[in-house]
């Protein structure tokens, strides 16, 4: 059923769609609105037979949900920013213990300087952490991979995070097409555990392990992701099958074909370089771009096949893997291994900065030149650095560097264009 | 409490089971075939505190839950003893997440069960005193809070023994510690610290919250039986003494863990939603320092300047005496 | 289940750390002698018939008692109960009323009419017994009992020997005497009344028997010189007591002066109060300290208004009826000396209670015989120096009370029955008693004595019924209850509860515990908390 709705709305009645039996939140801007609509809902008795349960953090959020889901029930919840890192112990946690917990992250940085906008510093953060990680790009794409990612969850024993861009896709109303109960119903079925807390069949969940079989224990980690590098693809296109519409998967390539240059990029910021595309394309610029929808497990092949003939790929990441540069630009190298081309990582888009399609086409010229340093920052504002640094330079006592810079810029509204 | 009616047979209704008494008095400890729960081949410390607490809480349960429990264990000297891999000592569905998240867990299990119409299953969270009153306290609030359907059993020996005896916040004032060395003009934990978890717990207003010892088995049987008899969130302290912890011998832990109750150290009390109903009186009174003394944390209070500390600790015993009423006739 | 690979396990796979490695020491479950049992003269295993009491087994209970002692109702009476004196629970409260649930099974047993087991199969053999008292009756009993035909010759006109002509009913009531000997007799002992052995290797030749035990007594009062008129009434305690199971009861007056500090003064002052008399004085030359009475029969007199003169000796009877008595005053040493101070007492008649000697005159001319100080010297097995002789009871030097004679017979039927085959009786090992400190007793809830009723003080001196009654079965049942047990486990499942590793195995009731030793770490928890002090830790050898 087609309806315009907010983003987080959409998700929640996803998630209902999905059936599960408990749901856990506690508050934090931008996922919280998805947890508001299922507690309605719940309450409401749309979304009947489930458990909403507010907990007192984040850490309980998803130690609840470790819970639920030890014993044997869908379990869900939703969180971002400083709520992921609160839970982070946790969520190293669920994965080892091999719990299909699906969590939407509303993806936002991470302070300080506390910042509540957009990018993807939180999910980033937890990359290794052994869950799978999706990246929608629209609202449609985050409505359909909850579904997948429950159905994928449940396959492998293995926790999902579907990551979603805060605002950018969680506060936006855009038209979606929801599914009905009965399509989900026959896609995803009832949960079937793996491992199960009960009195009939009494296990110990959760041992110590030491250096004798730690190693194989990460491997089969690992191995469990190998795995879903196939599973990934074959459920977006079962849903394609079933729904009529293509979502999910491990990249998306758009327009590659004999492109010299290609920007890889995750989430809803590839809306805006396909629209730079198509206009370059249609400057004659040999220029496509890649949407990486699983970063975890990290497809590497794909990426190669995609990428191998270009001359150059642009990483354009809304995060920093400071004193380093890009964090998906290193998985983006290691998948051209041996292949001679240039790359470029470009942080961008960092505390909800705005990419401006502007921007990016001066961005893409440059690159097409091979005019880029390996790092860029997308339209970083170097005056105010170099000023700051030199204020830093001349006073010990500099005092705090987010204030000076707001100071500087003489507003204390966020800057977004 | 209505279950200690005296059927006097030489050793009363002290010792763990007799002969004489009908089975249906008789303890849980005390029957053939106990549940076990957690069984041989652990590799808990001679005379472990918290091995022993966790059998008798555990079994109490399992018996008055028809065997229908899961247990979630925060990180600790009990999960650690139980679990290496690959030989666990439990023989119930259990399970370990984290350090501080063991009432959270316990909070989802027991909404799973309750999704899942299967709501007979009872469900238990467990941990130490630094699991329980430091970084578990959180998620410990929150499910009091909520009311949730767990029993939480704190196993508290006073310290962070796991890691080698580390100040928590259950450690007793001038408790010689790795954190809190006995040196210096304040020897030991600094007075007038700490926290108390099971008053706190009464400040909830769960239905049910209690004190226990190993010393005392009828009185901790009673007490996790009568937790069970609850739906909605319930606390049980228990206090387990640590050979290895507080420096004493491993044949001592229950005449030490009974030095304690009976020196008014460690008050055993219930309370019901949020009120005090009764508190166990103390059999044959002793003094604190024939507690103190069986311990070598409590050594430095038995040197020469030790004599006002001991008499704080003096204090602080029959201050509990009176404020929970442990004098008198009772069970 | 198809489970995660290491982080999850199958349960209690732990059994196969067999943590019993880590072990140093090692319990071990013991029996310690109970110092009730090693205290009793008549060697019963006061705690084993406890035990059963105590499940209400009073049967049982009985059977095991009499086992040891065929008389213990007469013994829940008369018997000074140093099982009391040396039971454990005095550190606690007070002492456990063994005597009283003795009592209450002997009285249990013959208003049930319980029967003693038959004897073992004949042996052929004969042994005579000389005298019907307590060691005689006692040697008959075990004797019979193994087997061998024994016939018991007693001088006076009914068995019991100082049971009956010693002790006052209101001590010890006629039917319980008669009823218990009765008993004893009924399992085939043979007894001839009334006829005296002057001549003990004629009867036993006669009579052929293999073997002789003899238990004649004492009861020849002592006389002390005491100058007095031809006027003056001088008797003897003996005789007096001897007297009351007559037809006619002795006259002793209105004032009555016993001469004497042993329980025998008490009885006759005692009883002369019960006769009538209005006065009844006990003149002793040291103080209640050092009287040989006890105690509690002191009291009893002095609560039934007999009077006790402390420091005094009788010097002279004047006329017939003024003892001259002189003050005396303790020395440094404690003995008594005169101090040359006299008063004078008006009494009806002087009775003497002085002690008794033994008519040793069976034993004229039997080789090898020693006697000294007035009695017959019997080696550690309780025979004579004449072979195939025994003797024991009030004729043999020891303590002069129902309950060591009872133990005579017992000990002595054990060597004759040895001595009977050729061998030896040799005594088990004893065990290391169960000392007070080798209890936890925290675990035993406080319980105070039972006090048995008593006579209200108007029908003591009036009447001869019973001053002391028995305790009902509730009171008995609860006064067993009180046994610690010490030093042998009962099963209070203590160890099996506090063993942190589950490595004390409950082998079912009646069978006790077992030690499972490859998880034992060997803590010693429940050494420390075993109420009775029944398990000792000791070294690891390897």
């Amino acid at each position: 059923m087609l309806k315009q709705t907010e983003g987080s709305h959409a998700i929640a009645e996803s998630v209902a769609l999905c059936r599960p039996k408990v749901i856990c939140a506690y508050p934090i801007t931008p996922q919280t609105h998805i947890v508001e609509g299922l507690g309605e809902m719940v309450k409401a008795g749309e979304l009947a037979d489930c458990e909403f349960i507010n907990v007192e953090s984040e850490f309980a959020a998803l130690s609840v949900a470790i819970g639920s889901s030890a014993a044997g029930v869908r379990t869900y919840t939703a969180t971002s920013s400083q709520g992921l890192l609160f839970m982070a112990e946790a969520v190293y946690n669920a994965s080892g213990l091999g719990l299909p917990i699906v969590m939407t992250i509303g993806n936002r940085a991470i302070g300080a300087p506390i910042n509540i906008w957009n990018d993807h510093s939180d999910s980033m953060s937890m990359r290794d952490a052994g869950w799978i990680q999706l990246y929608a790009e629209t609202n449609q794409e985050a409505l359909d991979l909850h579904i997948q990612a429950f159905r994928l969850a449940e396959e492998l024993s293995c926790p999902v995070m579907v990551c979603m861009d805060g605002f950018i896709l969680t506060h936006a109303y855009e038209r979606v097409d929801v599914p009905s109960q009965s399509e989900v119903d026959a896609f995803l079925p009832p949960f079937e555990p793996r491992q199960v807390l009960d009195p009939a069949e009494p296990v110990t969940i959760g041992a110590m392990v030491g250096p004798e079989a730690f190693t194989e224990v990460r491997y089969l980690a690992h191995h469990k992701q190998m795995r879903a590098l196939e599973r990934i693809p074959a459920l977006a296109a079962e849903f394609e099958r079933r729904f009529g519409r293509a979502s999910g998967g491990l990249i998306r390539p758009y327009r590659t074909e004999g492109a010299e240059t290609i920007v890889v990029a995750l989430g809803s910021v590839n809306g805006t370089i396909q629209e730079v595309v198509d206009e370059m394309r249609e400057a004659g610029v040999a220029i496509g771009s890649v949407a990486i929808t699983s970063f975890r497990p990290f497809p590497l092949a794909a990426l190669r096949e995609a990428l191998m003939h270009a001359k150059r790929v642009v990483v354009l990441e809304k995060c920093l893997a400071v004193g380093l540069g890009g964090i998906v630009s290193d998985g983006v190298r290691k998948a051209l291994s041996g292949i001679q081309l240039n790359g470029y990582t470009v942080v961008a888009g960092l505390g909800g900065r705005a990419i401006t399609r502007a921007s990016l086409k001066r961005l893409f010229e440059e690159a097409g030149r091979d005019a880029l340093e390996a790092v860029t920052f997308l339209d970083l504002n170097t005056d105010l650095v170099a000023h700051e640094l030199d204020r830093e330079a001349g006073t010990r006592r500099s005092g705090p560097t987010a204030e000076a810079l707001l100071k500087r810029l003489g507003t204390v509204s966020a800057r977004i264009g | 409490m209505e279950m200690q009616t005296v059927r006097f047979y030489q050793t009363g209704t002290f010792t763990v089971g007799n002969r004489l008494l009908a089975p249906h008095e008789r303890s849980v400890q005390a029957e053939a075939q106990r549940a076990n729960a957690l069984t041989s081949g652990h590799r808990a410390c001679q005379g472990c505190g918290e091995a022993l607490g966790a059998r008798y809480a555990i079994d109490a349960a399992m018996r008055a839950t028809g065997g229908k429990i899961v247990a979630v264990n925060a990180t600790g000297c009990l999960e650690v003893f139980s679990t290496p891999y690959p030989e666990t000592s439990w023989q119930i569905p259990w399970i370990h997440s984290l350090f501080g998240n063991a009432a959270a867990v316990a909070s989802g299990v027991a909404a799973a069960m309750r999704r899942k119409g299967t709501d007979d299953v009872r469900v238990i969270a467990q941990g130490g005193d630094g699991g329980t009153t430091d970084i578990g306290f959180g998620c410990l609030s929150g499910m009091f809070e909520r009311n949730d359907d767990v029993l939480y059993l704190c196993y508290d020996n006073e310290a962070y023994m796991n890691t080698g005896v580390q100040r928590s916040s259950a450690t007793p004032p001038a408790a010689r510690t790795a954190t809190t060395p006995a040196m210096g003009p304040e020897p030991g934990n600094v007075f007038g610290t700490g926290k108390n978890v099971p008053l706190i717990a009464v400040a909830h207003q769960i239905p049910y919250v209690a004190t226990a010892s190993v010393a005392n088995l009828r009185d901790l049987e009673y007490k996790v039986t009568r937790a069970m008899e609850f739906r909605g969130a319930r606390y049980v302290h228990i206090h387990v003494p640590c050979p290895l912890g507080w420096g004493s011998a491993p044949a001592d832990t229950i005449k030490v863990a009974r030095a304690a109750v009976e020196s008014g150290l460690f008050p055993l009390f219930e309370a019901v939603n949020g009120e005090i109903v009764s508190s166990t009186k103390i059999r044959r009174r002793t003094p604190t320092a024939d507690y103190l003394r069986l311990q070598k944390r409590f050594a430095h209070l038995f040197q020469p300047g030790g004599e006002a500390r001991l008499a704080h600790i003096q204090a602080i015993a029959e201050r509990n005496i009176v404020k929970f009423g442990l004098e008198g006739t009772g069970a | 289940m198809d489970k995660p690979f290491a982080i999850t396990l199958d349960v209690g796979t732990s059994l196969a750390n067999k943590t019993g490695s880590w072990r140093t020491t090692r319990p071990v479950y013991v029996d310690r002698l109970p110092p009730c049992n090693d205290a009793c003269p008549a060697g019963e295993n006061v705690q084993g018939w406890l035990f059963h009491a105590e499940a209400g087994d009073y049967e049982a209970a009985w059977r095991l008692l009499v086992r040891d002692n065929p008389m213990p109702a007469v013994m829940g009476r008369v018997c000074y109960h140093p099982c009391e004196g040396a039971c454990n629970r005095g550190t606690i409260d007070a002492a456990v009323g063994i005597n009283s649930v003795e009592r209450f099974l002997g009285d249990l047993a013959i208003r049930r009419g319980w029967r003693l087991d038959a004897p073992a199969e004949s042996t052929g053999k004969r042994v005579l017994v000389v005298g019907a008292g307590p060691s005689g009756l006692s040697a008959a009993y075990h004797l019979r009992r193994a087997g061998h035909a024994v016939k018991i010759v007693e001088a006076g006109p009914a068995a019991g020997g100082m049971m009956r002509f010693g002790i006052p009913k209101y001590r010890l009531p006629r039917d319980v005497l008669d009823t218990e000997i009765r008993r004893i007799l009924d399992i085939g002992v043979e007894i001839e009344l009334n006829r005296k052995v002057t001549d003990v290797r004629a009867e036993r030749e006669a009579g052929g028997f293999d073997a002789a035990f003899l238990a004649v007594g004492a009861h020849i009062g002592k006389r002390a010189y005491i100058p007095a008129g031809a006027a003056a009434r001088i008797v003897d305690a003996v005789s007096v007591l001897r007297g009351m199971e007559g037809e006619e009861k002795p006259m002793l007056g209105r004032r009555v002066v016993v001469y004497g500090g042993g329980n025998t003064a008490i009885d006759v002052a005692r009883t002369a109060k019960r006769l009538g008399a209005t006065e009844a004085i006990i003149v002793y030359r040291r103080t209640r300290e050092k009287m040989p009475a006890h105690d509690f029969e002191v009291e009893e007199a002095l609560q039934e208004g007999v009077l006790i003169k402390w420091l005094s000796t009788i010097k002279n009877v004047a006329g017939e009826a003024t003892l001259t008595v002189e003050k005396m005053a303790l020395d440094d040493k404690g003995y008594p000396q005169p101090t040359g101070e006299f008063e004078t007492l008006e009494a009806d008649s002087l009775v003497l209670a002085l002690g008794q000697d033994v008519d040793l005159s069976l034993l004229d001319g039997v080789p090898g015989l020693v006697i000294r100080d007035g009695v017959v010297e019997v080696g550690p097995n309780m025979m004579t120096g004449h072979p195939g002789i025994f003797a024991g009871g009030d004729m043999v030097p020891s303590e002069r009370t129902v309950t060591v004679a009872v133990g005579h017979g017992k000990q002595a039927a054990r060597h004759i029955d040895a001595w009977l085959s050729g061998g030896e009786w040799r005594p088990p090992a004893r065990h290391e008693i169960a000392k007070a400190e080798n209890l936890n007793p925290w675990y035993y809830a406080d319980a105070p004595k039972t006090v048995r009723p008593m006579l209200d003080a108007l029908r003591r001196t009036s009447t001869f019924d019973e001053v002391q009654g028995g305790l009902d079965e509730g009171n008995a049942l609860f006064e067993a209850r009180r046994c610690l047990s010490c030093g042998n486990c009962f099963e209070c499942d203590n160890c099996y509860g506090v063993c942190p590793d589950n490595a004390v195995i409950k082998l079912g009731e009646g069978r006790r515990y077992r030690f499972n030793l490859d998880y034992c770490k060997g803590c010693g928890i429940c050494a420390s908390e075993c109420p009775c002090g029944a398990i000792r830790m000791e070294p690891e050898r390897n």
